[in-house]
């Protein structure tokens, strides 16, 4: 039983069609690196994982159950599926500590005690837990994300979904980012990660899958994908990358 | 070249000191050119009045100082029955109106009875002058002789504020749940909070700190509007005055009133500028 | 900065002008003084310093109620339930009346709408004399101008049939009654300062609304003047009844036209006033319009 499968996945917005029959497994423990130009799809994809998107077409499972049949429990499966934006989103008005364990009280019904452990071993974990009282427009936008990536732990996922989590970082903060995602990786969490950071991609990835246009056109380790692509698109689209001097 | 600059950063500074009054340009000068031009603008203004040919009738019938004093205890006491009615209307105003904003803000076709309902009600209640409300209300609703009505035009004066007032709020809440940036509710619903737990504890806290300005204007209007019970026989500061007012034939009791509703609002104006600069400090 | 100095002394400069030009405070009351000051002022019609030249202006509200003004209103008229220019009911009769006295025809009145409130707004009047049910009070006599009086009035209490209240004998039963009176009214100082009730009484701002209330029971009795009592019962509340009339508080109430605060019209008004009551035409038009609202049992 894989952590993650998605066969035939097809989402339109309005009359434009954005993913075009997506079939794509993922294991436990696997981390997957998701590239592809804007546009492509990669987003999308994500927010279909956790049904923030509603599906046109196909079928997505996650951990055995089926998240696009009828009568599921949405807000029941987002609990077990993480998800960190690229615009962090933490709540502005309540501290780190408050982001961090409102849903663990309110969706899972912690206690405020044992809510506040299990936020404040995480935070300690990833170097933030002198920051637990700070509201979020005190901290920089490297230490916003590394909150937002807590508090999606702190539900206890079984898949952690990024969705191009150091996009919006200046360069100096993204490496404090990407270091908790390889701690995340060496911890054995499931993770489904769509970014343009291509050197980081090749380090931690076990698979990397190359989306373009709605449709997956290639994908394979890191390895294989970077050095020798086989699809012409995907060389075009490594080379631009290249060129930016961003591999 | 570099000295001139200098002295330039120098006025700069002493600018930002001067712009609470936002006096701009010199220190010093710029207070007195402040100061004598407010003299001027001002003094020109009270010589006009007083100069004009009515002064002396105007100045008896509405500056009158015996009968300010003597009809200022009455509408004083008279004024405890505004507040008590703005008090409690403002209570259940403020429920009410998050209740039908919440209510117009459910999604999906199942709940669209509701979603109509709250729409057919702001629009009612918004479109229905507040005097006839009570009015209708007020002598209304006592004249149907259903058992168990309340009569009090007290009780059917706040119930008409209310009513109409949680129209107008509803829509201020509106506009405050919408500020919010949905992705906000993307990442609460993320987590896996249900749609009512991400509108409690993410949404509406947001909502509802933006909009404090807006609220605190209904708020000062409603007090002012608290004197409309007094068409349904209760006598408030503003029927005092009128009272008073008729027994003498002079206006100064409805000066003592206005005084009275403006030491209420100085505050409040003040409290709600307080409360924007205290958030937009906390947002830097 | 030189060009702000400048204007800021031009500004005071023109301030000191303006202030130099403004009249002074004698003025208004000039042209009365100079009248005042030729001796006993003439009441010859084409004398007097009417609003309109050549006609008398008469200011009333509306709706104008009976028995005070009678006859109805035409259809499309602005008078509501009674046109005064008929000259019908006691008010009515009594305009005209003072009007003939001091030499205007029937076809040189003039009427105007003057709600109760306005009759004693400052400044110049819409009309020469008004007459509305106004009492005489002196705190009223700082600010207008009365005539004689032309009418001794009593208040009365209304209530509805088979109600405790309608069994009141006497003011000591009232006290602990929930009275309704109309703002401004004398009614409403008489529940105040004679009556005093345990509850305070309810204001409304028109008649109508205190019979409102009295209909839907949130109040047990207004206190109106007698022959307002009367159209009440009859008309308005035809199943309410007058429960009685007071006594006099102290002095007898009674009305008198209003005018502008040293009006020059006061003198030759009251002169007219006066002569109606002296050759008996005042109580012929009280006994042609009040005869039969005049009886009520006095609650001592």
């Amino acid at each position: 039983m894989s952590a993650l499968e998605l066969h035939d996945v097809h989402k339109s917005f309005a009359r434009v069609e954005v993913l075009k029959g997506i079939d794509l497994e993922v294991a436990d423990h696997e981390v997957v690196c998701l590239i592809g130009a804007s546009g492509s799809g990669k987003s999308t994809l994500l927010r279909c994982v956790n049904l923030l998107e509603p599906v046109d077409r196909g079928r997505i499972v996650v951990g055995g159950q089926e998240l696009t049949a009828r009568g599921i429990d949405v807000n029941v499966v987002r609990r077990r599926i993480g998800i960190v934006f690229q615009a962090y989103n933490l709540f502005p008005h309540m501290s780190v500590l408050g982001n961090v364990t409102l849903a663990p009280r309110k969706a899972l019904k912690l206690s405020r005690a044992d809510a506040a452990a299990r936020a404040l071993e995480l935070l300690e974990r990833f170097g933030l837990a002198d920051k637990r009282d700070e509201y979020p427009d005190r901290l920089s936008g490297g230490q916003q994300q590394r909150v937002a990536i807590v508090r999606a732990l702190a539900m206890r996922p079984e898949l952690m979904l990024l969705d191009e989590v150091t996009s919006a970082l200046d360069p100096e903060l993204i490496a404090e980012v990407l270091g908790v995602i390889r701690e995340l990786a060496g911890l054995g969490m499931t993770m489904l990660i769509a970014t343009h950071e291509m050197g980081f991609a090749r380090d931690i990835a076990d698979r990397v899958v190359f989306l373009d246009e709605g449709v997956i056109l290639e994908q394979g380790p890191p390895d294989e994908i970077f050095t020798s692509p086989r699809e012409p698109r995907t060389q075009q689209f490594l080379q631009r990358i290249i060129e930016a001097g961003r591999l | 070249m570099a000295r001139r600059q200098g002295e330039r950063a120098g006025f700069g500074i002493n600018s930002r000191r001067s712009k609470i009054l936002d006096l701009g340009g010199e220190g010093g000068r710029s207070v007195a050119v402040a100061v004598v031009s407010t003299l001027v603008f001002f003094g020109l203004i009270v010589l006009l009045v007083v100069n004009s040919t009515g002064w002396p009738e105007v100045k008896r019938s509405f500056f009158d100082p015996d009968i300010f004093g003597a009809s200022f205890p009455d509408i004083a006491d008279a004024f405890l029955l505004n507040i008590r009615i703005f008090a409690i209307a403002e209570v259940f105003i403020l429920v009410a109106a998050l209740g039908i904003a919440v209510l117009r803000s459910l999604p999906g076709p199942v709940f669209f009875p509701l979603r109509a309902l709250a729409v057919v009600y702001t629009d009612l209640f918004r479109g229905i002058p507040t005097i006839l409300v009570v009015y209708i209300l007020g002598f209304g609703a006592p004249a149907l002789q259903i058992g168990g009505v309340p009569r009090d035009p007290l009780f059917w004066g706040v119930v008409s504020l209310v009513l109409v007032y949680s129209a107008y709020v509803a829509e201020v809440y509106r506009a405050g749940i919408d500020s919010v940036h949905p992705s906000q509710e993307a990442a609460a619903r993320s987590l896996g909070l249900t749609r009512m737990q991400s509108l409690r504890h993410v949404v509406l806290p947001q909502a509802v700190r933006r909009v404090v300005p807006p609220l605190l204007n209904d708020f000062i209007g409603l007090q002012k509007d608290s004197a409309l019970v007094a068409l349904i026989g209760p006598v408030e500061a503003f029927r005092q005055s009128q009272i008073e007012v008729a027994g003498s034939f002079n206006y100064t009791p409805y000066l003592a009133t206005a005084l009275l509703f403006v030491l209420l609002t100085i505050p409040l104006a003040r409290f709600t500028d307080w409360l924007i600069a205290r958030d937009r400090m906390r947002q830097r | 900065m030189r060009r702000a100095l400048l204007l800021v002394l031009l500004l005071m400069a023109l301030g000191v002008a303006a202030a130099g030009c403004g009249g002074d405070d004698g003025d208004a009351a000039g042209a009365t003084t100079a009248a005042e000051s030729t001796g006993e002022a003439s009441c010859e019609k084409d004398q007097l310093e009417t609003t309109s030249a050549g006609k008398l202006t008469i200011g009333t509200d509306n709706p104008a109620f009976p028995p005070w003004f009678e006859g109805g209103a035409p259809k499309g008229s602005k008078w509501e339930i009674n046109d005064p220019g008929k000259g019908q009911g006691f008010e009515g009769a009594v305009a005209y009346a003072v009007a003939e006295k001091m030499g205007f025809a029937r076809n040189e009145v003039e009427w105007v709408v003057v709600p109760f409130d306005q009759s004693f707004k400052p400044g110049p009047k819409s009309f020469d004399f008004d007459i509305n049910q106004i009492s005489i009070k002196p705190e009223r006599a700082n600010n207008v101008d009365f005539s004689e009086p032309y009418y001794d009035v009593n208040q009365a209490l209304v209530a509805l049939k088979g109600s405790s209240l309608a069994n009141a004998k006497s003011i000591a039963d009232v006290k602990d009654a929930k009275l309704g009176a109309q703002i401004g009214t004398t009614s409403l100082t008489y529940i105040d300062d004679e009556i005093q009730p345990s509850k305070k009484a309810s204001v409304y701002n028109t008649n109508n609304d205190v019979i409102s209330a009295l209909k839907a029971k949130q109040i047990d009795g207004i206190v109106v003047d007698l022959p307002t009592a009367f159209f009440v019962t009859a008309v308005q509340v035809p199943n309410g009844t007058i429960v009685g009339q007071f006594p006099d508080a102290g002095e007898q109430e009674q009305f008198g036209l209003v005018l502008a605060k040293d009006s020059p019209l006061t003198d030759c008004v009251d002169q007219a006033v006066t002569a109606l009551r002296d050759d008996g035409t005042l109580d012929e038009i009280q006994q042609e319009w009040l005869a039969d609202k005049a009886n009520a049992p006095v609650l001592e």
